[in-house]
C-alpha cells in the first residue's frame, strides 16, 4: 500500500496526463483513491478503498447489492456530500489534485466529472434545454449558435441526434427509456467532462436499449475516462478494460478485466463470478 | 399415497381460502357502502346549505324601485337662481356665493317635493297623511332629488321622471317578507301605506329591478334599502392585496429556505413544529396579537385594511409555508441529483428545476390560503373592522370593513325582514369570490401541469 501511495505522489495541479503514472493497462492514471472510507451516520459503508482509474478506458465496479460500489462511485464527484449524515474519509485525486480540498468548488469538480444515473432522469424540459443546461450554467457557450453546435454535437456523440433532430423542442421525458438514458449521457457530455461516472446506467432498460448504450460506452472511451457500476457481470466483461470487485464495503480484487474474469485470484471473486454469491 | 394426501391437502387449502374470500368480500362491500354513505351525507349538507342561502339570497338581488314624476315646483322650492360668475368677480367671492346658494338648497324641505310626486301617482282623493305616504320611499330619496337639482338648477319649474328606491319596509311588504295577515300593531307600515303600496304595484309606480345598490353603495343604517357592499368589497380588496404582496413572498421564501438550505438541527426542528402549531392557532388569537402589536405598538390606524391585511398575512403564512414545503418535499430526488450532477449549485437546482416543477402546487396552496383569508372574520373584529363605515376606503389606511364582517354586521341588523335576504345575498357574493378564486387555482394548476 505504501509503495502504491508513493507511486502516485506527484506535484499538484498536474493536468497533463502524459505525466501521470502508468497502471497495469499501460495507461496514465486519471483518478486515484487512497483509503477511502464512507460512513452513513454510525454505519460504515466503505472500509478503506484504494484504486487507480486509468485514463480513457472503462473501469467497471461489480459486486452484489449493498457492497458499496455505488457509494464509492459517488465519492468521485462528491455526490455523497448531498446525503445527510454521510462522511467521506481518505483521499481522492483527479490528476493529482485533491478533490476534497475545501478550497475546491464542487461545482467545478462536477463540470469535470459528469454523472449518469441508474434511472434515466432527464429534466422535465425540452430535449434541447436538457443538453443546453450544463453549458449554460457553466458559461461554456459564447453565443446562441455556439450553444446550438454544442447541443447537436453532444446529441451526435450520444448517438441520439438522428432520432430526435425533428423534435428538439419537445419534452425529453417523452422519449423511450433508452433514449432518455442517451439524452442523459448527451447532457453529461455537453459540459465537456474528462470523466463520466455511470451508476448502473442500463438497469432500467430492455436488452436492445442496453446493447445500444454498451456500444455507445465503447465509443465514448476514446475520449472520456469512464467508471461504470454494474450488476451484470456480462456487461462488465463486455464494456470494461479494468474491473474491481467489491464485497461488503471492501475492494476484494481489481485488475485487467480479462484476468479478473478468467483467472480471479480471490476465492470470493471466483464465487461471485461463478454465481455463487449475489 | 403421498400424491393423494398432497391432493387432499390442496383441496383443503382452497376451501379455506374460499371461506376467507367471502369474509374479505363482505368487508370490502361494507367499507364501500360506508364511503358512499359518508359522501352522500356530506353532499347532502352542502346542498342543504346552498339551497337555503340561494333561496333566501336570490330574491335580495332584486329590489323595489319607485318611479315618480317629480315636479320642481317654484312655489314650494323657494330658492334664488344659482349664482353665475360675473365679470370681475374674484374666485373667493364666487365660491362664497355658490356655498351660500347650496346651503339654501339644503335647507329646503325636499320631502314635500317627494310627497307631491307620491300623491301624483296615487289615485285622486286617496286618504293618507304625509308621514304615512313618505314611508313608501327610502329616506335617502330627498338627497337623490336634491342632488339632481344641485347638478342642474334649470330643473326649477320642470317635471322629470325619477327612479328612487322604495323603503326597506315597502320592499318587505311587496315581496311578502313580512306576514300580510298580521294585525296593524305588528306591521311595520300603517294600513293606508300598505294599501297604497298595493295600488302602486298595480299601476307600475313600484317595480322590481336589479339591486345595483348592493354593489354601488356603501353600508347605510338610516336608509337600509340603499345599503350595499362597495365599502366592504374595497376593504377586502385592499386586505387581499396586502396578503398577496406579503404572505406569498415571505411564505414561499421561508419554505424554500427551511426545506432546501437550512441545516437540519434541533433549532430548525423547533421552528418546523412551531409553524405547524401556528397553523392550528384559533384565528381570534391572531386578532388579539394584531390588536396588541399593530395597533398598540405600531399605532397603525384602527379599522384600517392595513392592520387587517397584516393580521391575515400572519394567519396565511403557516398555510403557505406548510403547503410549499410539502410540495418541495414531493420533488423526486432523481431531479435534484440530475441537477447537482450537472454541476448546478444548490440555488440553481432550486430555482431552475425544483421550483418550476412545484410551481402549480405552490400556486394552488397560495390561492387557497388567500381565499381562506378572504373569508376570515374573527380576527378582524378585534382590530375594529366591525365598525360601521359608510365610506369607500380609497387607501389601505382608511377605515373600512370587509365582506365577511359586513355579513356579520347585517345578520345582526334589527330590520330582520329586510336584512336576512340581504345577508344571504352578501354571502352569495362572498361565495362567488371564493368559488372564482378556487376555479382560478384549479384552472392554472391543470394548465401548468399539462405544460410541464
Amino acid at each position: 500500500m505504501d509503495v502504491l501511495a508513493g507511486k502516485v505522489k506527484m506535484t499538484p495541479q498536474t493536468m497533463n496526463t502524459a505525466m501521470n503514472p502508468i497502471d497495469a493497462l499501460e495507461r496514465p492514471i486519471r483518478l486515484t483513491a487512497r483509503d477511502v472510507t464512507v460512513h452513513y451516520g454510525a454505519k460504515q459503508a466503505l472500509h478503506g478503498i484504494s484504486i487507480d482509474i486509468p485514463d480513457r478506458a472503462v473501469t467497471a465496479f461489480i459486486g452484489p447489492s449493498g457492497c458499496g460500489k455505488s457509494t464509492f462511485l459517488r465519492c468521485f464527484n462528491r455526490m455523497n456530500d448531498t446525503i445527510e449524515g454521510a462522511r467521506v474519509g481518505g483521499r481522492i485525486e483527479l490528476d493529482g489534485e485533491d478533490i476534497y480540498d475545501p478550497s475546491l468548488d464542487v461545482v467545478e469538480l462536477r463540470a469535470r466529472i459528469g454523472m449518469v444515473f441508474q434511472k434515466p432522469n432527464p429534466f422535465p424540459k425540452s430535449i434541447y434545454e436538457n443538453v443546453a443546461y450544463g453549458p449554460k450554467i457553466h458559461g461554456l457557450a459564447r453565443s446562441k449558435t455556439d450553444l446550438d453546435e454544442i447541443v447537436v454535437s453532444s446529441l451526435r456523440k450520444a448517438g441520439l441526434f438522428e432520432e430526435v433532430k425533428d423534435r428538439l423542442h419537445e419534452p425529453g421525458t417523452g422519449l423511450s427509456g433508452g433514449q432518455q438514458q442517451r439524452l442523459c449521457i448527451a447532457r453529461a457530455i455537453a459540459v465537456g467532462p474528462e470523466v463520466i461516472l455511470m451508476d448502473e446506467p442500463c438497469s432500467a432498460l430492455d436488452p436492445i436499449a442496453t446493447a445500444i448504450i454498451e456500444e455507445l460506452i465503447d465509443e465514448l472511451r476514446e475520449n472520456y475516462t469512464i467508471v461504470i457500476v454494474t450488476h451484470s457481470m456480462q456487461q462488465a466483461a463486455r464494456v470494461s478494460q479494468k474491473t474491481a470487485f467489491f464485497h461488503l464495503g471492501n475492494l476484494v480484487e481489481e485488475g485487467v478485466t480479462e484476468d479478473i474474469f478468467t483467472n480471479p485470484v480471490n476465492k470470493q471473486t471466483q464465487d461471485y463470478i461463478m454465481g455463487r454469491i449475489g | 399415497m403421498t400424491s393423494t394426501s398432497s391432493a387432499s391437502g390442496g383441496f383443503e387449502r382452497t376451501a379455506r381460502i374460499r371461506a376467507g374470500l367471502a369474509r374479505r368480500q363482505t368487508g370490502e362491500k361494507l367499507f364501500r357502502a360506508l364511503g358512499i354513505v359518508a359522501i352522500v351525507l356530506a353532499l347532502g349538507f352542502v346542498a342543504l346549505l346552498f339551497t337555503d342561502v340561494l333561496r333566501k339570497g336570490i330574491p335580495a338581488f332584486t329590489q323595489s324601485n319607485l318611479h315618480l314624476a317629480i315636479t320642481f315646483d317654484p312655489a314650494t322650492l323657494k330658492v334664488d337662481p344659482a349664482p353665475e360668475r360675473q365679470n370681475g368677480q374674484s374666485d373667493a367671492d364666487f365660491r362664497a356665493a355658490t356655498l351660500a346658494w347650496q346651503r339654501q338648497v339644503a335647507m329646503l324641505n325636499w320631502n314635500t317635493v317627494i310627497e307631491a310626486g307620491l300623491r301624483e301617482a296615487a289615485p285622486a282623493g286617496f286618504d293618507i297623511d304625509s308621514r304615512q305616504i313618505l314611508a313608501i320611499a327610502e329616506t335617502d330619496a330627498r338627497h337623490r332629488v336634491r342632488e339632481l337639482f344641485v347638478n342642474d338648477p334649470s330643473l326649477l319649474g320642470q317635471t322629470v321622471s325619477v327612479d328612487l328606491l322604495a323603503s326597506a319596509n315597502t320592499d318587505n311588504w311587496v315581496k311578502g317578507n313580512i306576514n300580510r295577515d298580521l294585525g296593524d300593531a305588528q306591521q311595520q307600515l300603517p294600513a293606508p301605506t300598505r294599501a297604497l303600496i298595493d295600488i302602486f304595484e298595480e299601476n307600475g309606480t313600484i317595480t322590481q329591478g336589479f339591486a345595483w345598490s348592493l354593489f354601488s353603495n356603501v353600508d347605510s343604517r338610516s336608509a337600509p334599502a340603499s345599503a350595499g357592499l362597495l365599502g366592504a368589497l374595497m376593504g377586502s380588496f385592499w386586505m387581499m392585496l396586502i396578503v398577496i404582496l406579503l404572505a406569498v413572498p415571505i411564505g414561499v421564501g421561508s419554505a424554500i429556505y427551511l426545506e432546501e438550505f437550512a441545516p437540519k438541527s434541533r433549532f430548525t426542528d423547533l421552528i418546523e413544529v412551531n409553524i405547524n402549531n401556528l397553523a392550528a392557532v384559533p384565528s381570534i388569537v391572531f386578532g388579539l396579537l394584531g390588536a396588541a402589536v399593530f395597533i398598540n405598538w405600531f399605532h397603525l390606524p384602527l379599522s384600517a385594511p392595513l392592520a387587517g391585511g397584516l393580521v391575515l398575512t400572519l394567519m396565511t403564512l403557516p398555510t403557505i409555508i406548510i403547503a410549499t414545503r410539502a410540495a418541495l418535499k414531493g420533488v423526486s430526488p432523481a431531479l435534484r441529483q440530475a441537477a447537482l450532477g450537472m454541476g448546478a449549485s444548490k440555488t440553481q437546482m432550486v430555482f431552475h428545476h425544483v421550483l418550476p416543477v412545484t410551481f402549480p402546487s405552490i400556486l394552488t396552496a397560495t390561492i387557497i390560503g388567500v381565499a381562506q383569508a378572504l373569508g376570515e372574520t374573527a380576527p378582524l373584529l378585534l382590530i375594529g373592522m366591525n365598525a360601521f363605515v359608510a365610506a369607500v376606503p380609497a387607501t389601505p389606511v382608511e377605515q373600512a370593513t370587509a365582506l365577511p364582517v359586513q355579513i356579520y354586521l347585517w345578520q345582526a341588523n334589527e330590520n330582520r325582514n329586510f336584512f336576512e335576504p340581504r345577508t344571504s345575498a352578501a354571502i352569495l357574493v362572498l361565495l362567488g369570490f371564493m368559488i372564482s378564486l378556487n376555479a382560478v387555482a384549479i384552472f392554472l394548476r391543470s394548465r401548468l401541469e399539462k405544460r410541464a
